[in-house]
């Protein structure tokens, strides 16, 4: 028997879709404006283009194949070169001490070493800020990797990059990170 | 083949993130080994890493327990922008 065609139903599109979508964007960006702007233009997008719907996919599985669009010509637009901020280098990247650490960025033992401190709120607020300080396609590579658990391919494929690009993105994160905590918080 | 398992501290501490997220190769564990004999900043570095990802944990468990959802006014404001885009 053939499979029933899916119609588009554009009328119920918000009620039906709005919020997963929203929440959809809210995961990869971090940004509830921005989320609502990619949402927007998801369904502007999927109106423009409702007629090369071709009813083999669920109207919710193609607004979202839109949207991810949206989340890739976001992240190219944050990594092109006007707007790009580079993450302050850990280590020398030329000469006999390539690899080697910046003595200045060379990791110092942590004062502050108390044990409860995932119940700190204050620590809590400190990493968000630490987070939220990094260039902002490294926060978002960083996030999906390391706060929604996604697995490298997924964001390779959603981002469109490569393995390799992904993984020096997390370690410069992650080296900034670690000395934003120390600098604000172990230390301080 | 020594040559081959020498790494720098830059080289170190990013196999010390991947294997964070436990996506470091046998290989890259076993060069990471040896750099530690060797290198007591980027053994503090891990222990430190360690930590951070300790936290990192507890963040990621706030945030993927919520959900987000748009606010009534917000839909009400879309249905409008959508339906102006549609005339």
């Amino acid at each position: 028997m053939p499979q029933e065609k899916i119609t588009l139903d554009p009328d119920k599109w918000i009620d039906n879709y709005a919020d997963y979508l929203f929440n959809y964007a809210v995961v990869r960006v971090n940004d509830g404006d921005l989320s609502k702007d990619l949402v927007q233009e998801t369904f502007f997008a999927g109106l423009k283009s409702a007629k090369n719907f071709q009813g083999k996919a669920s109207e919710r599985t193609w607004l979202i194949s839109i949207l991810k669009r949206k989340v890739i010509d976001h992240y190219r637009k944050i990594n092109s070169k006007k707007g790009q901020a580079e993450v302050r280098m850990s280590f020398y990247d030329d000469g006999e001490n390539e690899g080697s650490w910046i003595e200045e960025r060379v990791p110092q033992s942590w004062d502050n070493a108390s044990e409860k401190e995932i119940e700190n709120q204050e620590l809590k607020k400190q990493l968000e800020t630490c987070i939220n300080n990094l260039p902002e396609k490294y926060a978002l590579v960083f996030r999906m990797k390391t706060i929604q658990e996604f697995e490298t391919e997924e964001i390779c494929k959603e981002l469109d990059i490569t393995a390799s690009n992904l993984w020096v993105i997390i370690h410069r994160a992650r080296t900034q990170l670690r000395k934003c905590m120390e600098d604000n918080w172990f230390n301080n | 083949m020594l040559k081959k398992l020498q790494i720098t501290c830059n080289q170190a501490t990013t196999i010390c993130d991947k294997s964070q997220y436990k996506e470091a190769s046998f290989f890259e564990k076993l060069k990471l080994t040896l750099h530690f004999l060797g290198c007591k900043i980027c053994r503090l570095y891990t222990r430190q890493n360690n930590r951070m990802s300790g936290l990192y944990k507890d963040k990621s468990i706030a945030c993927k327990n919520k959900i987000n959802y748009l606010s009534q006014t917000d839909k009400e404001v879309l249905k409008q922008q959508v339906k102006e885009f549609k005339e």
